[in-house]
């Protein structure tokens, strides 16, 4: 099955100028490089920036809800228009251009060739081209915060008619530019979506079985697959949604014998498995800092893979319980929630495999350790709120309160920002050829983990009492909120400063530590996966001598070895051999 | 070419990379076409109105048009029986024929538009117009796309380079032909 | 590259492409002919059908999903599948015009108008 590099290809030297070892200018090296590593770097940094202005915007309009009507410092005043573009912003960034990017684009270029054994993708030149489109879909999108009227302002889910009208919406630039925006983002993860799936199923090291492909790289193709099927509707309705507002057209006017459901469904036909395209990279890397840092084999990695693919199809058809009290047909919610109640059903599995996984292992509370642990505990309360909202009658009182926000921010933090930190720290000293700083690594990690629960308990709290999403001002709705709850929402307020104040431990951690960390060795943390056989960085075209497989991943303490490792190209010894 | 990693000259799956990534975009073109003809199918079937406002469109050029599709996907797969006999000009004349079908597709897709235009259905004028033209104007720019890439194919095929991608283009302009051979009947059969 | 293209010309069997042609351009006159009958559903049924076995022997003969891997067929076979869950789980709700609490006029009086234009024309 395997076609084993020809002898031609198997060693570097002899491949030509390409993979030669003259320097390459700085163009070449950093904005040019179709290197899969450098292109990891540029959405790496990209989605973090971004990261950074999404949370600057949860901190002016959580200081809007806490201390209403006054000047945000660092911000202003917040109008009723001001609040609504900065709430959709947030939620725009925070998906489409921090946790997508950082998770699937970085992660993704960076591990998969390494990881599968090969010196770089299929399609070195299109995944070059997919970051470059992508860099265009954030310009735009930053522009529109700047032109006539402002940002878009009609939540992340952009329904019509308020986002096909601009008399609605005010924002009627800023509306087309968003959608234009994102639908750029959507081809740059269409083209490295394609890049991940095809170099995944065809550049394999030779020996490497479908099984033996570590789980984050299963995950993030899947993630892929995920992405690449559900956006084609998507992308149907944004170029209708595009006419609608600039062309005419009626495709979701009712006025004129359309239908704005039809968004609605299409959106959320995306919408819900694009969830699970950010929580499958994260669920991968939780997996791979488990078993190194429990010493120990996954509990059960076909059990993962069945249930990732169980939870892929099913994600396809739980979509409308976002639009429960949308009008849709009652019976079809009926359906929903039962298909929703499932989907819950895998992903527990899977978290109790990780659990069984830490059971009886050698643990070693490293920073990686720290944020893969708390992904499991904080994506466990996510999942559980979930089904509240996933049985349609509760959602009829949950639907569009803060309860929902809460929600949604147990499972995307630790998907998106816990995954990202685990990763990070995890990865780094390969990625960068230094180790970080064990003791700052803490310190941002408590301190991120513990306010973002101060975040966000109190917002359960209010929103369990009643307090309704997107009013920028409850004293001047007070029906859309609880009374005397003023104190939680301040509260939560202050989560937010301490999170954000807390980043700059990781900032000075990350800065410095590329130049002043240890030195760090090829296999730090003595795991078995092939990126770590490589030098820290990896050179350009990553194996001197490109490696053959001999096993899974994860053997971990396997009895009757002297070291409780057991690297994936380490060959058979006659010896082992013998006793087998 | 220099300029292909070692993985893109593996193939663990037995299928050539670039026939594979051929595969992978055409399933998710199935998803974008998919939808936006499941929308039209929805309320085309809820406005039996609509049939009044598809009698205004022009049958003859809808069947031409199709009978030119399909000659050009003989030429593509002609190109590609060209290809694996390794005989690389041949194969360039054939993808240069059906460039030239898709380019013959557009103008009279041009034709039928101008004529249409001018007797006042746009694309705002109703919600057949509104699908008839972003269905068939999408399905258009991927026509465009194909015969400009099937062009830069056929360059590099005649000098007998890159053969492989013969078949590759050609998969996706059958599939461009296939998209088509549904919207000729709902789009002008239909009626 | 070429050493693999040229393995796989020798498991291509290449049919005779000019004969498959010939018989899409026959369905393609049939499916024309079809609204000539007057027959509505008769109409439809050659129409529909007709494109689904041209789409068929395009797959099949052009592009020769038979002789990929199964699982290329699966991919698309799956595809199509999801397009029929998308179509189940939003047509309840796009192809009405009223519901229990909700009427779209505009839609109601555009298909009311229509019927009662067509009826004037019969």
């Amino acid at each position: 099955m395997t076609t084993p590099a020809t002898g031609a290809h198997a060693h570097l030297g002899s491949h030509g100028d390409e993979h030669g070892h003259h320097p390459q200018s700085f163009f070449r090296k950093y904005l040019w490089s179709t290197d899969h590593k450098m292109i990891a770097m540029q959405y790496l940094f990209t989605g973090a920036a971004l990261a950074l202005i999404g949370g600057y915007l949860a901190y002016v309009f959580r200081m809007q809800l806490a201390f209403p009507g006054m000047n945000v410092p660092g911000y202003g005043l917040v109008t009723p228009g001001k609040y609504n573009a900065l709430v959709t912003m947030h939620g725009t960034i925070m998906i489409f251009w921090v946790a997508m990017p950082v998770l699937v684009a970085a992660f993704g270029n960076f591990l998969i060739p390494l990881m599968i054994g090969c010196d770089d993708m299929v399609f070195p030149r299109i995944n070059r081209l997919s970051y470059q489109v992508f860099l265009l879909s954030a310009i735009i999108l930053i522009a529109s915060f700047f032109v006539h009227n402002g940002a878009f302002g009609g939540a992340w889910t952009s329904y019509p008619p308020l986002s096909a009208k601009g008399a609605y919406n005010l924002s009627p630039l800023g509306a087309s530019l968003w959608l234009i925006a994102v639908a750029l983002e959507f081809v740059a993860f269409l083209l490295g979506g394609l890049n991940f799936v095809v170099t995944t199923m065809n550049g394999r090291a030779p020996g490497m079985r479908m099984w033996d492909i570590p789980v984050v790289v299963w995950m993030i193709v899947l993630a892929s697959i995920l992405f690449m099927a559900s956006v084609g509707p998507l992308i149907a309705g944004a170029v209708m949604l595009l006419f609608d507002q600039r062309l005419g057209t009626a495709f979701y006017d009712p006025g004129r014998g359309g239908d704005p459901l039809l968004w609605q469904h299409l959106f959320w036909f995306f919408g819900h498995p694009e969830v699970y395209v950010v929580l499958l990279p994260a669920l991968g890397i939780v997996a791979e800092i488990i078993t190194v840092f429990a010493r120990k084999k996954l509990f059960g990695y076909r059990t993962v893979l069945y249930t990732t693919w169980a939870t892929g199809v099913l994600s396809f058809v739980v979509w409308a319980h976002h639009q429960f009290i949308a009008g849709i047909d009652p019976r079809m919610a009926n359906v929903f929630t039962i298909t929703t109640l499932l989907i819950s059903v895998p992903i527990t599995e899977m978290i109790f495999v990780y659990i069984a996984t830490l059971y009886g292992g050698s643990i070693r509370f490293t920073t990686p350790m720290l944020w893969a642990l708390s992904f499991i505990a904080e994506f466990l309360i996510g999942g559980v709120t979930g089904i509240f909202l996933g049985a349609s009658g509760a959602d009829i009182y949950f639907h569009d309160t803060y309860f929902v926000v809460a929600h949604f921010h147990y499972t995307f933090f630790p998907s998106a920002i816990i995954g990202m930190f685990a990763a990070l720290s995890f990865w780094y000293p390969k990625m960068f050829g230094r180790m970080m700083n064990e003791t700052l690594g803490k310190i941002h990690f408590w301190g991120t983990v513990i306010a973002f629960n101060v975040i966000f308990i109190p917002l359960f709290i209010t929103g369990a009492a009643g307090d309704q999403r997107r009013i920028y001002n409850y004293a001047l709705f007070p029906e859309q909120a609880k009374p005397g709850l003023q104190h939680l929402r301040e509260l939560s307020t202050i989560g937010v400063i301490v999170l954000l104040a807390f980043q700059i431990p990781f900032l000075i951690n990350f800065f410095w530590s590329l130049k002043h960390g240890e030195r760090a060795p090829e296999n730090p943390w003595l795991s078995n996966t092939l990126e770590w056989t490589v030098p820290s960085p990896p050179p350009h075209g990553n194996f001197a001598e490109l490696p053959t497989v001999y096993r899974g991943p994860y053997e971990y303490s396997a009895p009757g070895r002297k070291t409780d490792y057991w690297p994936q190209n380490e060959p058979i010894a006659p010896v082992e051999e013998a006793a087998l | 070419m220099s300029s292909h990693s070692i993985a893109n000259l593996r193939s663990v799956t037995g299928i050539p990379t670039a026939r594979l990534v051929t595969w992978w975009v055409i399933a998710s073109e199935i998803f974008i076409f998919g939808g936006l003809l499941v929308s039209y199918v929805m309320h085309r079937l809820a406005h039996p109105e609509w049939a009044i406002a598809a009698a205004n469109t022009n049958t003859k050029a809808g069947a031409f048009n199709t009978f030119v599709l399909l000659t050009s996907s003989l030429f593509a797969v002609l190109a590609h029986k060209a290809a694996d006999a390794e005989d690389g000009p041949k194969a360039a004349k054939f993808l240069r024929l059906t460039a030239l079908g898709g380019f013959m597709f557009l103008t009279v897709k041009g034709f039928e538009w101008a004529h249409e235009i001018k007797e006042g259905f746009v694309l705002s004028s109703g919600g057949f117009w509104s699908f008839y033209y972003t269905v068939a104007g999408l399905h258009g720019l991927h026509v465009l796309a194909g015969a400009i890439i099937m062009l830069v194919i056929a360059s590099d095929a005649a000098k007998n380079r890159e053969l492989p991608r013969v078949q590759c283009i050609g998969l996706y302009w059958h599939f461009v032909d296939i998209i088509w051979i549904f919207l000729f009947p709902l789009l002008y059969i239909a009626k | 590259m070429s050493s693999e293209s040229r393995t796989e010309a020798a498991h291509i069997h290449h049919p005779d492409y000019v004969k498959i042609w010939a018989v899409l351009v026959v369905l393609l006159i049939v499916s024309v002919l079809g609204p000539l009958t007057g027959i509505r559903w008769l109409m439809l049924f050659t129409a529909f059908g007709i494109a689904i076995v041209k789409a068929y022997l395009v797959a099949k003969n052009f592009m020769h999903v038979n002789l990929e891997k199964r699982w290329v067929t699966y991919l698309l076979v799956t595809s199509l599948v999801f397009l029929a869950i998308l179509f189940s789980g939003v047509a309840p709700d796009i192809m009405r015009h009223q519901g229990l609490r909700w009427e779209n006029y505009a839609a109601k009086k555009a298909v009311e108008s229509g019927s009662q234009a067509s009826a004037k024309h019969e």
